[in-house]
């Protein structure tokens, strides 16, 4: 994408950033150093097992207690973090790459290009998103990477639709006319003009799918399809952890707020991202 | 408005024909089939000639200053006939072909300075964009050309307005920049489609006196297209007068304006405002335009015309030569003394 953010002086870059959007980037910042550096950050390693030390509550040796294996969760909690939000990205991007560009082509040009892509989004769209998303992880193999290609997969006609419903808008746009009378090619009016009048709508949903992609990410480790035991997952902590709701119900909110939290700060970060874009603004 | 000073009558026969509009017909595709909106227009344009295309709304005017660029919704409408430009057919001319020469010979402002600027990019992107879809120049010197470019258009500061979004530009300032991009490429030929109408008269007056002036000094020809004759009586050297999609009046400036032949090009003569004290009614044309889908089979003004005969509306009526490059579709042409305005 070719869009130059437009900062201008610092008082308007100051304006701009207000207190939700810089708690949730410094947040994000937070969870992305630590999935990073988590074999140096983590106080255990978090696959080693302490049978003496099962189900324990938050303590001083242990931040946020142990699991049901004696395993350290706040250690589990921060390599998790890593597979969590690579999943997340991971099907984001894919769902962008796959949905965007046939969105916009199909919105674009109009006519039998439409149609068929059309019934080609319908189609998928019709499948329930887990059943398809646990077919193609079948068919690529087991692993987050593929589960999470997967959701990119499902998560594509979503993004294609509001792509296509975009386009279909902005082409109508006198600039677009203009655009073509001083001898722009069609290509050129796509990614150049229809691409970035269409893009705001569509990063507050690419932000809006971080927060699903997290949950889905959880929900296909849940069944087992995304990551493997004994590495940890966001996901994978909270369905391990809902097994024990009754014995040890503080064991679920690590997991489920760093789920929730993320998700959150992922979507002030898509309505920053959307301000700064708007030159308007 | 003056009408007089512009008073040359244009280039002369021997300037050589730009841009030639031959039978020219545009159909839109309907539910019920399709409709004709412009029907057989012809006319020229040459070198460093400035040709008025009048009319009212939905006589065919914008369709055929769009098909010209082949700009026409696609799938929507349809042209027929020729748009001879440079050796070429535009109707029939590839996309490619299409591209090279919209922007570079043949350019189009609109009306909307609002909404013809992409809102997301700056004034100097959408300048520099052009230049390099037509020559192959560094960013700086498309940098330098675009600057140039505000410059001779009359944008104080173009420098500054270069980097700046069309937002934080002024109605008038942005239809400069639009007139700026237009002709950044020294195109040969600029069509104005309404260019003045969403301005104020202030501002209206200074862009006809820059279109003016870019027009003389780079001999660029340019077609207006408006609803508004004195807009056009102040630019142009010739008048191309359209009623219900087809060309009913073409004709030297001067001569229409003094002695119109055709009767709707003196109605709307007559419904222009004057500056004379103690003025009357405006006068206003009775009746309105046929529908495209239900044309009369004879003249297509007779139902509204005060002259009009028995004989008018039998037949399709052809365009007669009333003079020297002048034109009339009316039977009486030769018989009728129309009231123009005062010279």
């Amino acid at each position: 994408m070719s869009l130059r953010l437009s900062l201008g002086r610092p008082a308007a870059i100051r304006r701009r950033f207000d207190l939700s959007s810089v708690l949730a980037i410094s947040f994000l910042a937070v969870v992305v150093l630590a999935s990073l550096l988590a074999p140096w950050v983590a106080p255990y390693s978090p696959i080693e097992q302490d049978y003496t030390q099962m189900l324990a509550p938050p303590s001083a040796a242990h931040l946020l207690g142990t699991d049901d294996l004696g395993r350290d969760v706040f250690s589990r909690l921060i390599h998790g973090g890593k597979a969590s939000l690579f999943g997340a990205l991971l099907a984001v991007l894919v769902g962008t790459l796959i949905g965007v560009p046939v969105g916009l082509i199909a919105g674009f040009r109009g006519g039998w290009i439409d149609d068929v892509i059309g019934r080609l989004l319908d189609t998928l769209l019709s499948f329930p998103a887990i059943v398809l998303a646990v077919a193609i992880t079948g068919a690529l193999g087991i692993g987050l990477t593929n589960g999470m290609i997967a959701v990119g997969v499902v998560f594509s006609p979503v993004l294609a639709r509001l792509a296509r419903a975009q386009a279909m808008v902005v082409k109508q746009e006198l600039y677009v006319d203009a655009a073509r009378s001083f001898g722009a090619t069609n290509t050129r009016i796509l990614w150049r003009h229809v691409l970035p009048n269409a893009v705001q709508p569509l990063i507050v949903q690419v932000t809006l799918m971080l927060a699903v992609a997290l949950l889905a990410e959880a929900s296909l480790s849940f069944l087992g399809l995304g990551v493997q035991p004994p590495w940890p997952s966001w996901g994978a902590m909270l369905t391990r952890a809902y097994h024990y709701m009754e014995a040890a119900p503080e064991q679920m909110f690590a997991p489920g707020l760093a789920i929730l939290l993320t998700a959150l700060a992922f979507n002030a970060l898509g309505e920053t991202v959307r301000v700064l874009l708007d030159p308007t603004n | 408005m003056s009408m007089s000073e512009q008073g040359a009558s244009g280039p002369g026969a021997t300037v050589e024909t730009l841009l030639s509009v031959r039978g020219l017909s545009v159909f839109f595709k309907t539910r019920a089939g399709e409709t004709q909106v412009a029907s057989d227009v012809s006319f020229d344009l040459r070198r460093g000639e400035r040709v008025g295309l009048v009319g009212e709304s939905g006589c065919g005017k914008t369709v055929t200053g769009l098909s010209i660029l082949g700009l026409l919704p696609r799938g929507a409408a349809r042209a027929a006939g020729e748009v001879r430009f440079g050796g070429h057919d535009l109707l029939a001319a590839p996309e490619r072909h299409l591209n090279r020469v919209r922007g570079r010979a043949i350019s189009m402002i609109f009306q909307e300075p609002m909404s013809a600027l992409d809102p997301v990019f700056t004034i100097g992107r959408q300048l520099s964009e052009t230049i390099r879809s037509h020559f192959d120049v560094s960013t700086r010197e498309a940098q330098e050309r675009g600057i140039a470019a505000l410059d001779a258009v009359g944008i104080p500061l173009p420098r500054q307005r270069y980097f700046e979004y069309p937002h934080q530009l002024s109605g008038g300032m942005r239809q400069r920049a639009m007139i700026a991009i237009a002709t950044v490429c020294h195109p040969d030929v600029l069509i104005a489609d309404e260019a003045t109408t969403a301005l104020d008269v202030t501002i209206q007056a200074q862009i006809i006196d820059l279109l003016i002036r870019l027009s003389d000094e780079n001999g660029m020809a340019i077609l207006f297209i408006s609803h508004d004759l004195g807009v056009i009586a102040e630019a142009c050297h010739r008048l191309v007068t359209m009623y219900a999609g087809q060309v009913v009046e073409d004709a030297p400036l001067d001569d229409a304006l003094v002695r119109p032949r055709h009767p709707y090009t003196a109605g709307l003569l007559a419904s222009m405002p004057t500056r004379q004290k103690g003025a009357r009614r405006l006068t206003s044309i009775p009746g309105r335009v046929p529908s495209p889908a239900d044309m009369p089979d004879g003249c297509r003004f007779a139902m509204r015309c005060t002259h009009a005969q028995p004989d008018c509306r039998r037949a399709a009526v052809a365009l007669v030569t009333t003079g020297p490059a002048a034109l009339a579709r009316c039977r009486r042409a030769h018989e009728l003394t129309l009231a123009g305005v005062a010279a």
